[in-house]
């Protein structure tokens, strides 16, 4: 059944983010939002808990309530057969291979035709996230106000059945909604940039206590007096693990540090136990490597670990947005990444980061920021500023402010 | 105190970002792509782009620059469009030209690098710009130092940056207004002095209020 979901964590406000943002920056949060007041807003996705777009909106919607737009948040819902064929969507969007069924398109088609029937809408701006309810856009049939369509999966190389089948859907909306100019398509729609965001009050962002991080990195047995290069991910070939160790082994020849590979996944998926068993294997029985499969639970120990990290990498083959980029950039990491996916927005080659292409490469960046922590430093620093203009999630707020000022044509 | 005929009035402003159509993936397309985009497109990679890196005061100056260095590693192509300083136009149009220029001088002069794939695509993409008056507005220097540190960065940028194309003036709304309401004409010259590519934004406005001080105090 369809329920109105109450947004957790109603007790952060939009005043807590002054100590990070300035009075001023808020303030005109505020100035925008004044505009909007009493305005109706939907957003309808598929989960109310768990993944990233749950996430935002549950600190989305009470700061958009606070800034007293009237905003409802509706998550649909389907049987077992409807997530799994959208999971198959979701994979084939994202280039993978799926063998086309028309039972899958009836089943996707009845199951948002019976989440219509049961949902109420009308609001003057309706914002479907993803796919899985894309065909709700059969309820705006004879009904006013603007419909946006927030895509947070990379389109550049879609299955053609799938996105075939779901083109038509996309096309009736006012406008769509992308996590970085390479993941959109063209469009006879107007196609926005909306970048993701992290929470820098979230247990995976907060400032920690340095006492705290010390007893994570003893527990882990991580010796904080040498370099740590770190990088946080699923273990996914994707990310490519393997390459990082290659590229820490390059660099130990030339200085004295440690390897931290920190991600979960591996329990629960059976692929992400055979990597990392292939990443333990290209370990070997290095001391200096640390390979840690941590429960989902691990918000404040990665943290911990980003804090206490000398250089952060994210050395993946193709990535979506990227967001522990984000969270090492928002703690002033000096971060060398891959020129894939979102990266690229958030590592500015040279003045927010460094972008490598290739196993050597990121070695050699590593070694240029070992051998230059003053510059090291000065690219974290810059970088955490790129976050704080771009990636909080106040600029979602700030963006999707702006989206309907300009969709109603206040300005 | 003098007191303004005319108050100045404080804005928010907010950008949109859309996506265009056009992607380059070599100088070749590059080139096409200047020569066709909106200047709306213009505006984003070069006036929008110093604003939303006004925290990097070493090297960085527009989006074309960047992904000369960065994704062709041409440095030579970056150097000469970087050194394009937008607040000497008060035409988006020159600006294009301008762009136009190099590009087209460094292809005859190194053709093989017009078809030389770059590390990643180039998304020209397009400004849409929001504003709301802030409801504050500045008669006396004083009223206008308070309202100046209540601005966000984007407004602070608008008035002082953007403001150009949309005066046609090579000056500013602060410069403007000094000189116009106030008649302090030296303030308005110092203020259109302060060297946006090396200040950061912030810094940029400690600079704005140590001169309004200075002139408070005189």
């Amino acid at each position: 059944m369809t329920t109105e979901t109450k947004a957790e964590s109603p007790t952060i406000q939009l005043d807590d983010y002054v100590p990070l943002l300035g009075q001023a920056e808020v303030e005109e949060i505020r100035t925008l939002a004044s505009k909007l007041t009493g305005r109706t807003v939907q957003m309808v996705n598929s989960t109310a808990m768990g993944g990233g777009v749950a996430e935002i909106l549950n600190r989305l919607i009470p700061l958009m309530k606070e800034l007293e737009l009237d905003i409802r948040w509706d998550v649909i819902t389907g049987g077992d057969a409807f997530f799994e064929i959208t999971k198959a969507f979701h994979n084939a969007l994202h280039g993978g291979p799926y063998q086309a069924r028309q039972e899958d398109f009836d089943l996707f088609l009845a199951t948002n035709e019976q989440n219509r029937q049961r949902m109420e809408f009308g609001c003057e701006f309706t914002v479907i996230h993803d796919p899985q309810p894309i065909a709700l856009i059969e309820a705006r049939h004879g009904r006013e106000g603007h419909w946006i369509w927030r895509c947070h999966i990379d389109l550049s190389h879609p299955n053609q059945d799938v996105w075939g089948f779901l083109r038509p859907f996309v096309f009736r909306y006012d406008g769509a909604l992308f996590s970085s100019p390479s993941f959109a398509r063209q469009l006879p729609i107007p196609q926005y940039l909306a970048y993701p965001s992290i929470d820098p009050l979230s247990d995976k962002n907060k400032e920690l206590d340095a006492d705290y991080v010390s007893s994570v990195l003893e527990r882990f047995k991580i010796d904080a007096s040498r370099p740590i290069l770190t990088q946080i991910s699923r273990f996914d070939r994707l990310k490519d693990p393997a390459g990082v160790v290659r590229a820490y082994q390059i660099v130990k020849r030339y200085a004295d540090c440690q390897l931290v590979l920190a991600g979960g996944g591996a329990a629960d998926d059976p692929e992400g136990g055979v990597v990392l068993e292939e990443v333990r294997k290209i370990a070997g029985n290095d001391p200096d490597i640390h390979i840690l499969d941590l429960p989902p639970w691990s918000a404040l120990e990665i943290n911990a670990l980003q804090r206490a990290s000398t250089i952060i990498i994210q050395k993946s083959l193709r990535e979506g947005f990227g967001l522990t980029v984000t969270e090492a950039l928002w703690k002033k990491k000096p971060t060398v990444a891959s020129a894939v996916g979102g990266i690229p927005a958030q590592v500015i080659h040279k003045h927010t980061g460094l972008l490598a292409h290739s196993v050597e490469g990121t070695a050699y960046q590593i070694r240029f920021l070992l051998s230059n922590p003053a510059l090291a430093q000065k690219l974290g620093e810059q970088g955490h500023e790129h976050v704080r203009e771009h990636f909080l999630i106040t600029s979602n707020v700030k963006r999707y402010l702006t989206l309907f000022l300009h969709s109603a044509g206040i300005s | 105190m003098k007191r303004a005929e005319h108050p100045f009035q404080f804005v928010a402003v907010s950008y949109l970002t859309r996506i265009g159509n056009q992607v380059a993936t070599t100088l070749a397309e590059l080139r096409d792509g200047l020569e066709k985009c909106s200047d709306a497109s213009i505006f984003y990679h070069t006036f929008q782009s110093l604003g939303r890196h006004h925290f990097l005061t070493e090297g960085f100056s527009n989006d074309f620059a960047q992904w000369a260095l960065a994704a062709l590693n041409r440095a030579e192509l970056a150097e000469r469009m970087a050194a394009l300083d937008i607040r000497s136009y008060t035409e988006l149009s020159d600006l294009r030209s301008d762009l136009l220029r190099i590009t087209d001088e460094f292809c005859a002069a190194y053709p093989q690098e017009l078809d030389r794939k770059a590390f990643e695509p180039f998304y020209f993409c397009e400004s849409i710009e929001v504003t709301v008056p802030k409801g504050s507005e500045a008669w006396t220097l004083e009223e206008f130092r308070r309202g100046l540190e209540h601005l966000g960065h984007g407004s602070f940028n608008y008035h002082l940056l953007m403001s150009r194309l949309r005066l046609q003036l090579r000056t500013n709304d602060f410069s403007e207004w000094f000189a116009k309401e106030l008649k302090l004409e030296s303030l308005a010259r110092r203020t259109d002095n302060i060297d946006i590519y090396t200040h950061t934004l912030d810094s940029a406005r400690s600079n704005l209020l140590q001169f309004i001080d200075k002139e408070m105090a005189a």
